[in-house]
């Protein structure tokens, strides 16, 4: 089994993808030659050509928009937006019409289509590449919005997206990209959309993240366990619809929250998953559901970058606090 | 100095405002019985279009925006498309939808608020009306990038306004358009106002139809009141594109003889003297001058056709009334192919409700 970088192992799903469905096609600024400007599409243009990979205009409204056109014509297109500030333009076209054809025709229609970008700070980009528009996506209806955080994830969520029936917003952790390897098996084995995934068990506290903070939440885990402390790890993967079964079953366990979101705070995801546990889990805590995620700014350009960003150790301050309750 | 750039635009039209040919008409025009099926779509359009009115004003139907004035536009169009073309549609094409075969039911379903309405029996593949404005400028280009990977001989035919050739998404579907050399067909019905907004203040060019010269695209203008000069312009379009020779950009001329929508007043921004002026140009009586001119249409025909017209607007209004209401599940159940476990509780709680309504209206 090939140890692949996250990255890779979107390239590994798409050209799967491509392989098994002669309807798949890929479109987006610079996918086709460059194999995309993170190399997500390496490979692909040589190997299924260039009706299939298809480089477009620079114009994302019509990336968005045309790939609903080929959904609805019975094509699954994957879009690719190159970075994740140059996805808010396109929520018009999501919300408006991706999220809405099979319901305003009743059936009639359908829109199979994956809409990848980048996501999220920490790579010192120039402005607007570091964004996180996550619970923008996660709020519009008719949409299924999935953000994966290892290789493993990545492969099989994006095959899981690709298949599904209905539209799929695509999120991709650019920190993550190439941080690090895992074995991924090109088994053409999707995984399911619609559920958490519990990556650590624990009966002291539970943890939630997605994308990028999943990784420094895990390292918060482990730094606790050393102290002792055992901290179950959920991994959210899909926003939309959200999996809350499983937080609930965990924080009836362990009676105590920390979400972590590399979003600002206000309005973040985090808050979403707060007020469902306050809603359906609040008998089973001992402390205040806690929030870990970045400030209510701008996201700053690279030189403080890290201290807007939460990071294991903000995490571990506020389990420290949620533990010390009561 | 050299010039390294030059364009022109031609402008068609075959019959003047009395429905007199200022040359001959074109060969697929020359046959009377069809001008003559086509002239019977276009009465039959404008008497559902007073229908749907007198429905709106009496509280029957919800907002919608009439077409009246651009019947000669849609039939035109619909007349050059065939069967399995694709039709991207905003919410003025109502007689356009139903030249494609969408039913009077279907049409009073949707602007009465019933999203069964878009779930028209036929054509199985064209979309549904598009509200916000050319938006679906871009969903055309991806229908007809599909059409030409698989090579089919079919073509996408987007109808906007000229409110809409302001829009961003407009250009950007336009030069995508051009770039692949797509079967696809982009008419702008230049009604001369968007809202209250008209054409001049809308842009500085001189015509629509050069908008799309930048995008390396044919592009036309054509009087869009004048059937015979629009279905020509379409047709030429539609056998351009089938035949691989790419997108064209139809401007077709006409006047929104009607308020913007039942919901507008459009005496707040412009003058009586311009609509009755426009009312000269109105293409239903130009055409059948025309037809009454070669011998192939009479009073009495006339007199049948409004009688008969009036019985089919009047049996679909019926229908619509009597159609039962939507049930709450419409909102959950095609949301996805499969409602997601996340909203089951809340399709129950709105089905819930829809007893107690029900239960409170018996009372
Ligand atoms: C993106 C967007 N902006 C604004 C509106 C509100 N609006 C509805 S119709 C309209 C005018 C459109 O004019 P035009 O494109 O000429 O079409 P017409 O109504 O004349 O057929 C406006 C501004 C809208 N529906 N969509
Ligand atoms: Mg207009």
């Amino acid at each position: 089994m090939p140890q692949v970088t996250l990255v890779e192992a979107v390239n590994m799903a798409l050209t799967r993808a491509m392989s098994e469905d002669a309807g798949v096609v890929v479109l987006g600024e610079d996918v086709g030659v460059d194999g995309g400007v993170f190399r997500a599409t390496l490979g692909l243009l040589e190997r299924f050509g260039p009706q299939r990979v298809i480089d477009t205009p620079l114009a994302e409204q019509l990336i968005t928009g045309m790939a609903i056109g080929m959904a609805v014509e019975g094509l699954k297109p994957v879009a690719e937006i190159q970075f994740s500030g140059f996805a808010y333009i396109c929520i018009d076209q999501v919300l408006n019409h991706a999220g809405r054809m099979r319901h305003r025709t009743q059936g009639r229609l359908s829109c199979p289509m994956v809409l990848r970008t980048p996501c999220g700070a920490g790579i010192h980009p120039p402005e607007h590449h570091s964004e996180s528009p996550d619970a923008m996506f996660a709020h519009v209806p008719g949409i299924r919005v999935v953000y994966p955080s290892s290789p493993r994830r990545a492969y099989g969520l994006l095959l899981a997206a690709i298949r599904d029936p209905d539209p799929v917003v695509f999120l991709e952790p650019t920190r993550l990209y190439r941080l690090f390897k895992e074995e991924v098996d090109d088994d053409a084995k999707a995984l399911t959309l619609d559920t958490c995934f519990t990556l650590r068990e624990g009966s002291d506290i539970t943890l939630v993240a997605w994308g990028a903070m999943v990784h420094d939440t895990l390292q918060a885990a482990q730094r606790l366990e050393q102290e002792g402390v055992f901290a179950e790890v959920i991994d959210v993967a899909t926003l939309r619809p959200l999996d809350m079964d499983t937080i609930l079953a965990s924080v009836a366990k362990t009676g105590r929250c920390v979400i972590v979101t590399e979003a600002a705070r206000s309005g973040s995801f985090a808050a979403e998953i707060a007020a469902n546990l306050a809603e359906h889990g609040l008998l089973s805590l001992f402390a205040p559901i806690a929030r870990v995620a970045a400030y209510d700014v701008v996201v700053p350009l690279s030189r403080l970058e890290n201290v807007y960003l939460p990071d294991t150790e903000r995490i571990l301050a506020a389990v420290r606090k949620c533990l010390a309750f009561g | 100095m050299a010039i390294v750039g030059r364009f022109e635009i031609e402008s068609r039209q075959y019959l003047d405002l009395h429905g007199r040919a200022l040359e001959p008409v074109p060969a697929a025009a020359r046959e009377p019985q069809l001008l003559v099926g086509l002239y019977r779509q276009m009465v039959l359009a404008r008497s559902f279009d007073q229908k749907m009115l007198a429905l709106q004003r009496t509280g029957q139907l919800g907002t919608f925006a009439s077409g009246v004035g651009k019947e000669a536009l849609d039939i035109g169009v619909g007349s050059a498309m065939q069967r399995d073309d694709v039709l991207l549609p905003t919410y003025r094409e109502t007689t356009l939808q139903l030249a494609r075969g969408v039913s009077m039911l279907e049409l009073l379903l949707y602007w009465g608020g019933d999203e069964r309405g878009s779930d028209f029996a036929v054509p199985r593949g064209d979309f549904p009306v598009c509200i916000t404005i050319a938006a679906h400028c871009c969903h055309a280009v991806g229908v007809a990038y599909a059409i030409k990977l698989r090579q089919q001989a079919r073509v996408a035919v987007c109808v906007l306004g000229d409110g809409g050739t302001s829009k961003g998404e407009f250009h950007e579907a336009l030069n995508g358009a051009g770039t692949w050399r797509l079967p696809l067909v982009f008419v702008v019905a230049n009604n001369q106002w968007a809202i209250s907004v008209p054409r001049k203040v809308q842009s500085a060019a001189a015509t629509l139809a050069q908008k799309g010269i930048a995008a390396g695209i044919p592009s036309i203008q054509v009087d869009g009141n004048d059937l015979i000069a629009v279905r020509e312009v379409a047709l030429e379009a539609m056998a351009r594109a089938r035949s691989g020779g790419g997108p064209t950009l139809v401007e077709a001329l006409t006047y929104r003889l009607s308020d913007h929508t039942t919901a507008d007043d459009a005496t707040r921004y412009r003058n009586a003297d311009e609509v009755a002026e426009a009312w000269q140009r109105e293409p239903i009586g130009r055409l059948r001058n025309y037809l009454l001119e070669l011998g192939a249409w009479n009073k009495a025909e006339e007199e049948a056709l409004l009688k008969s017209c009036n019985e089919q607007v009047q049996a679909a209004a019926q229908a619509y009334l009597d159609h039962p209401a939507p049930s709450p599940a419409q909102m959950f159940d095609h949301l996805h192919a499969a409602l997601p476990a996340a909203w089951s509780a809340q399709r129950e709680a709105a089905m819930a409700r829809k007893t107690a309504d029900a239960a409170g209206h018996a009372g």
